[in-house]
C-alpha cells in the first residue's frame, strides 16, 4: 500500500475534474485556508464590538472580566493546546501510513475537544448560578450586585456589564459551536481512518480537518486573554 | 419526453441527461449556472414588482395608492430582494459559474459539490425571504438600521435577516470556489498575464465576497440576538451603540457595490475587445484596477455616515479615500475608450449594452464623487440624488453589464442565436427607459425631495419630474421583458449557434455551443495572449444571423 507509486496514482479518491492528486490536494488546502480567512472576518466583527465597548465602558468591563474564573479558562487553554498536538501527530501518522496511531490520535483529539466543551459547560453553569446570564434566562434575572460589591472602587453599570456578558456569551458560544462542528468532523475522520481510507497517498481530509481544528484553537488563544486576562492586576 | 427519443446529433451538457433529478443533483457548473439563472430571474421580477408599486404611488403627490406602512415595506423589500437576491449573485453566480472554468480551460470549478451547496443555500435564504414577504413584509429599509430594526419595528426582521444571513454563505462559498479555481485549475500555458479580464474581475469580486460577507453575517446575528434576547449591543437604550451597527453594516455593504459592478466591468472588457476587434488597451492596468477597486473598496465605507455623528477627522479621511477609489474606475473607462479608438467597431446587441454601461457608469461614478464631498453630501444625504446615483451604478452599471453578458454568451449557453434586431431594440428601450426613470431623480434630489416618503403633497412642484420617472420605469419594464421573451423563443426557434458566432477570442469560443459536460474534449494548451484579435478572422455577419 505504501510503495506502489504507479498503482495508486489514479486511485478512486481522484475526482474527475482534477488532473492529478497534487492539484486536488492543493485545491482542498487552499480552499480551507480561504474559508479560515472568512472565519477571521466573522469573529473579527465581534472582536471589534468587544474592543469598542471595552473602551466606552471600561470600568464595567474591567470588573466583569475580573469576575470570571481564570482556572477554568486556563485548564481549557491547556486542553486545547494538547489537542492541537494530537492533531499534528495524527496528520504525521496519516502521512507515514500508521493507521493505528492515526486512529488513536484522532480519538485523543476528540476526547480533548469534548473535555473542552464539558469544562465550558461548567463555566456557563457558574454564570447561571451567579445571575450573570443577560436578560431573564430561565427565571434568573441578570444581576451584578455581587460584582459591584467585589469591586467597590469601580463604577459598575448593570447595563454595561450586561453588554460584557452578552459579548462573552456570543463569543464563547459561537466558538463552542465551532468546536461542536469540529467534533463532528473528527467523528467522520475516525470512521474513515478505521475503514483504512487514509495513507501516504491520500490524507487530505485529515490535513484540512486539522487546519480547521487549529484555527478554532487559535481563536480561543485570542479569546482567553481578551475575556479573562487583560489588565487583571489587583486594584 | 417524446422528443428524447430522437437521437441528438452530438452530446452536450443540456441533452446528456434529462429529468428533474439530473438538474437538482447536478454538479456540472453549467447546469448550476442555469439553476441560478432561473432563480435570480424570479427574484428580479419580484423586486421589480415592488419597484413598480413604488413608482405608481409617487405618480401623485398624495399618498393614495398605499399607506405609509405599506410603502415602507415596499421600498425595503425592493431593496433587499434586488441587492441580496438579484444583484449580488447575478453575474458571478450565472455567467461566472458558467464561464470561469471554461475560460481558464478547466473541466469544472474546484469544488463542484460545494457549488451545488451554494445554490441550495441561496434557495434556502430566498425561501425565508419569500416567507417574510408573504407573511407581512419588513419595513426597516434594506439597511436594517438599529434601533429601528431591533427594538421598534413590528415586522418580520428576524426572518428576513436570517434569509440574508444564509444567502451570505452562498456568496462566500461561490467566492471561495472561484479563487481556488483560478489559482489551481488553469490549463497549461494559461498564465496570470494571459487570463481574460472577466477572470480578473471575478477574482477581485471573490476577494470582496470572502472578506466582506462574514462581517454582515455576524452583524445580522447580533441584530437577531438583540431583537430576540434583548442583548444590548446596538440599541442605545440598552447601552449599545447604533453607530457601531452602521460601521459594521457598511463595512460589507459598501464593498457589496463592488461585488455588483466588478463582474460587469469584466463583461464589458470582453465585449469591448470583441466588437472593436482589438486587444484591450492597457491590459495590465485594467486587470490591476480590478484588484485596486477591491482593495480601496474596503476603505471607504463610512462615506455613508457623514451625517451620522462621526468625528470630523474620520469623515475627512473617508472622503479622501472615496475620491481615491475613483482612480481605478476611471482607468477602466479611459482604457475602454482607448480600445475603441481606431477599432473596427460593430454595434451588435452586446456592444450596445456595453456602450450603455460605460456612459451610465460614468454618470453614476461622477455623481458618487459629489457624494464623497463632505459639504455637498450634507445637502443631498437621504434625498433622491442618492437614489439616482446608486441606481445609475447598480442598474445602469451592473444590470447593463449583466444584459451585455447574457446577450454575448447566450449562444454559448443555449446553443441558439436570438434575433439580433430585437436585441438591439431592447437595448435601446432599456437605455431610454433607464435615463427617463433616473435622471429626473437627480434633479428631484437636488431640489430637496427626500427618499423613502410616500407622500409629497407639501411640495406638489415635484410631481412633473415624478411622472417622468414613473413613465420611464414603465418603458424600462418593457425593455427587461423583451429579452426574456426572445431568449425563451430562441431556445425553440432560434438558429443553432456555431461554436464562435462573434469571432471572439477566449477558450469558451473554442469549444462547441453548448459545451459538453467536461467543456473540452481534451485539455487545451494555451500558447497565445488574451484578446489575440490580430490572428482571429472577423465573422461574416450573415453567417451568424438569419435576419
Amino acid at each position: 500500500m505504501t510503495d506502489s507509486h504507479a498503482a495508486t496514482q489514479h486511485g478512486p479518491e481522484l475526482l474527475h475534474h482534477f488532473a492529478d492528486e497534487e492539484q486536488q490536494r492543493n485545491s482542498a488546502s487552499l480552499g480551507m485556508w480561504l474559508f479560515l480567512g472568512t472565519e477571521i472576518m466573522f469573529f473579527g466583527g465581534m472582536f471589534l464590538a468587544y474592543l469598542v465597548y471595552r473602551l466606552n465602558y471600561f470600568e464595567s468591563f474591567a470588573a466583569s472580566s475580573r469576575s470570571i474564573a481564570v482556572p477554568l479558562g486556563a485548564i481549557n487553554t491547556a486542553v486545547l493546546l494538547c489537542s492541537s498536538l494530537t492533531v499534528v501527530l495524527a496528520v504525521r501518522a496519516a502521512q507515514m501510513g500508521k493507521r493505528k496511531l492515526l486512529i488513536w490520535m484522532l480519538i485523543l483529539t476528540l476526547i480533548f475537544g469534548l473535555a473542552f466543551l464539558a469544562i465550558k459547560g461548567v463555566e456557563w453553569h457558574e454564570k447561571y448560578e451567579e445571575h450573570h446570564i443577560p436578560g431573564n434566562f430561565m427565571g434568573r434575572a441578570f444581576d451584578v450586585s455581587d460584582i459591584q460589591r467585589d469591586f467597590p472602587k469601580l463604577h459598575v453599570d448593570p447595563q454595561h456589564a450586561q453588554i460584557f456578558f452578552s459579548l462573552y456569551f456570543a463569543l464563547t458560544g459561537i466558538h463552542a459551536l465551532h468546536m461542536i462542528v469540529g467534533v463532528g468532523i473528527f467523528l467522520w475522520l475516525i470512521y474513515k481512518a478505521w475503514k483504512g481510507d487514509f495513507g501516504p497517498k491520500y490524507y487530505t481530509p485529515v490535513e484540512i480537518g486539522g487546519l480547521y481544528w487549529h484555527f478554532v484553537d487559535v481563536v480561543w488563544i485570542y479569546l482567553f486573554p481578551l475575556l479573562y486576562l487583560i489588565d487583571r492586576k489587583p486594584l | 419526453m417524446a422528443t428524447a427519443a430522437i437521437a441528438p446529433e452530438r452530446e452536450d451538457y443540456l441533452n446528456k441527461e434529462y429529468g428533474i433529478r439530473s438538474w437538482l443533483l447536478t454538479v456540472d457548473h453549467k447546469r448550476i449556472a442555469l439553476l441560478y439563472l432561473i432563480s435570480i430571474t424570479l427574484f428580479f421580477f419580484i423586486g421589480g414588482f415592488f419597484a413598480l408599486l413604488i413608482r405608481l404611488e409617487l405618480l401623485t403627490p398624495a399618498g393614495d395608492l398605499v399607506q405609509a406602512d405599506t410603502y415602507n415595506k415596499l421600498f425595503t423589500m425592493h431593496g433587499q430582494v434586488m441587492v441580496f437576491f438579484f444583484l449580488i449573485p447575478s453575474i458571478p453566480a450565472v455567467l461566472g459559474n458558467f464561464l470561469v472554468p471554461i475560460m481558464i480551460g478547466a473541466k469544472d470549478l474546484a469544488f463542484p459539490r460545494i457549488n451545488l451547496l451554494s445554490w441550495y443555500l441561496y434557495i434556502a435564504g430566498g425561501a425565508l425571504m419569500l416567507y417574510a414577504i408573504l407573511s407581512g413584509g419588513v419595513d426597516t429599509g434594506w439597511t436594517f438600521y438599529t434601533p429601528l430594526s431591533t427594538s421598534f419595528s413590528n415586522t418580520h426582521v428576524v426572518t428576513a435577516g436570517l434569509g440574508i444571513f444564509i444567502n451570505g454563505f452562498s456568496s462566500i462559498l461561490t467566492g471561495l470556489n472561484f479563487v481556488v479555481t483560478v489559482h489551481r485549475m488553469r490549463a497549461p500555458g494559461m498564465t496570470w498575464s494571459r487570463l481574460p479580464l472577466f477572470i480578473w474581475a471575478h477574482y477581485a469580486t471573490s476577494i470582496v465576497m470572502l472578506l466582506g460577507t462574514p462581517v454582515i453575517a455576524v452583524t445580522l446575528v447580533l441584530v437577531v440576538l438583540e431583537r430576540t434576547l434583548h442583548l444590548g449591543i446596538f440599541d442605545p437604550r440598552l447601552g449599545g451603540d447604533p453607530l457601531l451597527f452602521q460601521h459594521l453594516f457598511w463595512f460589507y455593504s459598501h464593498p457589496a457595490v463592488y461585488i455588483m459592478i466588478l463582474p460587469s466591468m469584466g463583461v464589458v472588457s470582453e465585449v469591448m475587445a470583441c466588437f472593436t476587434r482589438k486587444r484591450i488597451f492597457g491590459y495590465t492596468f485594467v486587470a490591476m484596477s480590478s484588484i485596486a477597486i477591491a482593495v480601496f473598496g474596503f476603505l471607504v465605507w463610512a462615506h455613508h455616515m457623514f451625517v451620522a455623528g462621526m468625528s470630523m477627522y474620520a469623515a475627512l479621511v473617508f472622503s479622501i479615500l472615496s475620491y481615491l477609489v475613483a482612480v481605478p474606475s476611471a482607468i477602466k473607462v479611459f482604457n475602454w475608450t482607448a480600445t475603441m479608438f481606431k477599432g473596427s467597431i460593430s454595434f451588435d446587441t452586446p456592444m450596445l449594452y456595453a456602450l450603455g454601461f460605460v456612459g451610465l457608469f460614468t454618470i453614476g461614478g461622477l455623481t458618487g464623487l459629489f457624494l464623497a464631498a463632505l459639504g455637498l453630501d450634507v445637502h443631498v444625504t437621504d434625498t433622491y440624488f442618492v437614489v439616482a446615483h446608486f441606481h445609475y451604478v447598480m442598474v445602469g452599471g451592473a444590470v447593463m453589464g449583466y444584459m451585455a453578458g447574457m446577450h454575448f454568451w447566450w449562444p454559448k449557453i443555449s446553443g441558439r442565436m436570438y434575433p439580433d434586431s430585437w436585441g438591439r431594440l431592447a437595448a435601446l428601450i432599456v437605455f431610454v427607459g433607464f435615463n427617463l426613470t433616473f435622471f429626473p431623480q437627480f434633479v428631484l434630489g437636488y431640489m430637496g425631495m427626500p427618499r423613502r416618503y410616500w407622500d409629497y403633497s407639501h411640495s406638489p412642484e415635484f410631481q412633473v419630474l415624478n411622472v417622468l420617472s414613473t413613465a420611464g420605469a414603465t418603458i424600462l419594464a418593457v425593455g427587461y421583458l423583451l429579452p426574456m421573451v426572445y431568449f425563451l423563443w430562441s431556445m425553440r426557434y432560434g438558429k443553432p449557434a456555431p461554436a464562435n458566432p462573434w469571432g471572439a477570442s477566449g477558450l469558451e469560443w473554442m469549444t462547441q455551443s453548448p459545451p459538453t459536460t467536461f467543456n473540452f474534449d481534451e485539455t487545451p494548451q494555451v500558447t497565445w495572449e488574451a484578446y489575440d484579435y490580430e490572428n482571429i478572422p472577423a465573422p461574416v455577419p450573415e453567417e451568424a444571423f438569419g435576419d
